[in-house]
């Protein structure tokens, strides 16, 4: 635990800014139902009242922090669950990713062969389609659900993770021990789980703060095309959209929930950034 | 070599094209029923599906689909009817003179600045390239329009909201009515376009020719002029095709916030409708367009680089 502390206490600015931002981000998504004044479909005042600090504020026996959306819920209150849905979404569907890429990129590291061909095919195939355009297809053919939704961007998000995973599969694949390992006569799932993925953790992991940002992001964007989270869930990408006519009037309550979903891929990158400074081999920050 | 790669690219969009035909029509089981909904009568769906020629086994609707593409015809749109060649064909205008104007301005300028971040690295100047970047990279294409849109066309109403075009403008009219998309898309490949030229550059700064050059006594601008660029010629040429590619994707969201008559914003308005035909055409353009750009990229980098040009 201390070498823990020790370990974060040791990192630079830029990295404790991120981590702040991404315990803060957590922090809302885990008690936002405590956290948030109203819930989130009620109906609190006006449509697009001001925030609270403006001149023409209207006072409320709660306070509606940020003003109200476009059809007069509190604009805070679904920030708050907004979080918690597409916090939620990204992270199931960034491990779903990680879970079959990277079972995939090992068995096509360790098997070699006619597996390894396949795989690394059908991956090419579907890395060849832009990525949205994709998402696109399979959405309009399946309808957008939450499970869809989930597979979809799992799907596409899980061929990055197979080649990354299979690159430094690939290079542990040759050492010795693994070598041992199988003369031992341990089986492929043994091999690797305990051979291989220890040893790929570390790029693994920086290689998941980077995905998950990817994920997020697209969610963010399907839900802004009104393709992602449906209503009345809150979602910070659709929120955006349902008060993008607002932007018109110069209310710049669409710019809150975007500015969300900016602050929270900002501070992932960083503690990125951070990670593969690192791992480049960079010892002593 | 480049045949081979060519070979490769021709076979890629083949594939693709069976995906997208097999994606739509043969996967969601049985579509005359789901689009028509359960109020549907046993012969309003045979007709739906005789109309679509959906009794045909898959192969030869395969066929007959891709055969009309390559002889110009699209199909009908299921929204209303219209041939969808008509439907799209201002439209990839439209969305061919927003992503040209895009790179005309974002290529010289991020190969330049990235040149200038590579060179002085580590100074100010590289720092805040690099900040400039990130956020760049971090924030979701509709926010960098929305905050352009803000500051632009509401606080100080230099340029319009919404990019309205019609036919009777001028060139420069509708110049002036997608500057705002256009800055946006600018901005977000200048991000990734400086980024990776930055890398590339500092990459062949690395190899010990140019230290050697460097121990030498040339000069610095020499060095970089005639070490440096033939070496970086080709991950640079990598790096703006791939980020064209790139904006193949980004133009779909600029456009929707925009509400600019581009491609982009039929494939979005289609797929919630759920106009089939309309989406399996959209998408197998912009799949295609992303192919070739991808292609090219290959081609291109193949060529500037001698060792690939002359294989052993």
């Amino acid at each position: 635990m201390a070498d823990v502390i020790k370990f974060f206490t040791r990192s630079p600015w830029s990295a404790k800014l991120g981590l702040a931002i991404i315990t803060l981000n957590i922090f809302c998504a885990l008690f936002a139902p405590a956290l948030a004044p109203y819930s989130e479909t009620e109906i609190a005042g006006d449509v697009w009242e001001p925030p609270i600090w403006s001149e023409d504020a209207i006072p409320h026996y709660t306070p509606v922090i940020l003003g109200t959306d476009h059809i007069g819920r509190d604009l805070f209150s679904r920030l708050m669950f907004g979080a918690r849905n597409t916090i939620t979404l990204a992270f199931v569907t960034t491990a779903l990713a990680f879970f079959v890429g990277s079972i995939g990129g090992f068995m096509a590291a360790t098997l070699k062969g006619w597996v390894d061909q396949t795989l690394s095919r059908v991956v090419d195939i579907l890395m060849a389609f832009p990525t949205l355009i994709l998402a696109l297809v399979i959405l309009s053919v399946m309808g957008t659900s939450i499970p869809v939704l989930i597979f979809v961007i799992a799907l596409i998000d899980s061929t990055r993770v197979f080649r990354i995973s299979r690159a430094v599969a690939m290079d542990i694949e040759v050492m010795e021990y693994v070598e041992a390992s199988r003369l031992r006569g341990e089986g492929l799932w043994w091999v690797m789980k305990e051979e291989i993925l220890p040893n790929a953790l570390s790029p693994l992991v920086a290689e998941f703060g980077l995905r998950f940002c990817f994920v997020f992001l697209f969610i963010s964007s399907l839900s802004f095309l009104g393709l992602g989270l449906q209503p009345p869930l809150a979602d910070w990408g659709s929120m955006v959209r349902e008060n993008s006519s607002a932007i018109s009037f110069g209310i710049l309550t669409p710019l809150i929930p975007a500015a969300a979903i900016a602050f929270l891929t900002v501070g992932v990158n960083l503690v990125v950034d951070w990670f593969l400074h690192r791992a480049s081999g960079i010892k002593d920050v | 070599m480049v045949l081979k790669r060519l070979f490769l690219g021709v076979g890629m969009l083949f594939v693709i094209s069976v995906l997208i035909f097999i994606g739509v029509e043969a996967l969601p089981g049985d579509l005359a029923e789901a689009i028509l909904g359960q109020a549907a009568t046993p012969e309003s769906i045979q007709a739906f599906r005789s109309n679509l020629k959906l009794d045909l086994p898959p192969h030869t609707r395969y066929l007959s689909w891709i055969g009309g593409i390559l002889q110009g015809d699209l199909g009908t749109s299921l929204a209303n009817n219209r041939p969808i060649a008509d439907l799209l064909s201002s439209r990839i205008s439209n969305t061919f003179f927003l992503a040209a104007t895009a790179a005309v301005f974002s290529i010289p300028i991020s190969i330049l600045l990235g040149i200038l971040a590579a060179l002085y690295r580590e100074s100010f100047f590289d720092k805040f390239i690099s900040i400039f970047t990130l956020s760049m990279i971090s924030f979701p294409e509709f926010f960098v329009a929305y905050i352009l849109m803000v500051l632009l066309a509401v606080e100080f109403q230099i340029f319009p909201s919404l990019a309205i075009v019609r036919d009777s403008m001028t060139f420069f009219e509708r110049l002036y009515a997608i500057s705002l998309p256009a800055l946006t898309l600018t901005l977000i490949v200048i991000a990734h376009m400086m980024r990776m030229t930055r890398a590339a550059i500092i990459n062949v700064l690395a190899s010990p020719y140019i230290e050697m050059a460097h121990l030498k006594g040339i000069k610095k601008v020499r060095i970089i002029v005639q070490h440096a660029t033939p070496n970086s010629l080709s991950p640079i040429i990598n790096v703006v095709v791939l980020n064209l590619a790139y904006m193949v994707v980004g133009v779909v969201l600029v456009e929707v916030v925009f509400v600019y008559p581009g491609l982009g914003q039929l494939l979005v308005d289609s797929v919630s409708k759920r106009d089939l035909p309309v989406v399996q055409a959209s998408c197998l353009i912009f799949a295609g367009v992303y192919i070739l750009l991808n292609l090219l990229a290959d081609v291109l980098s193949i060529l500037a680089n001698p060792k690939l040009r002359h294989p052993k």
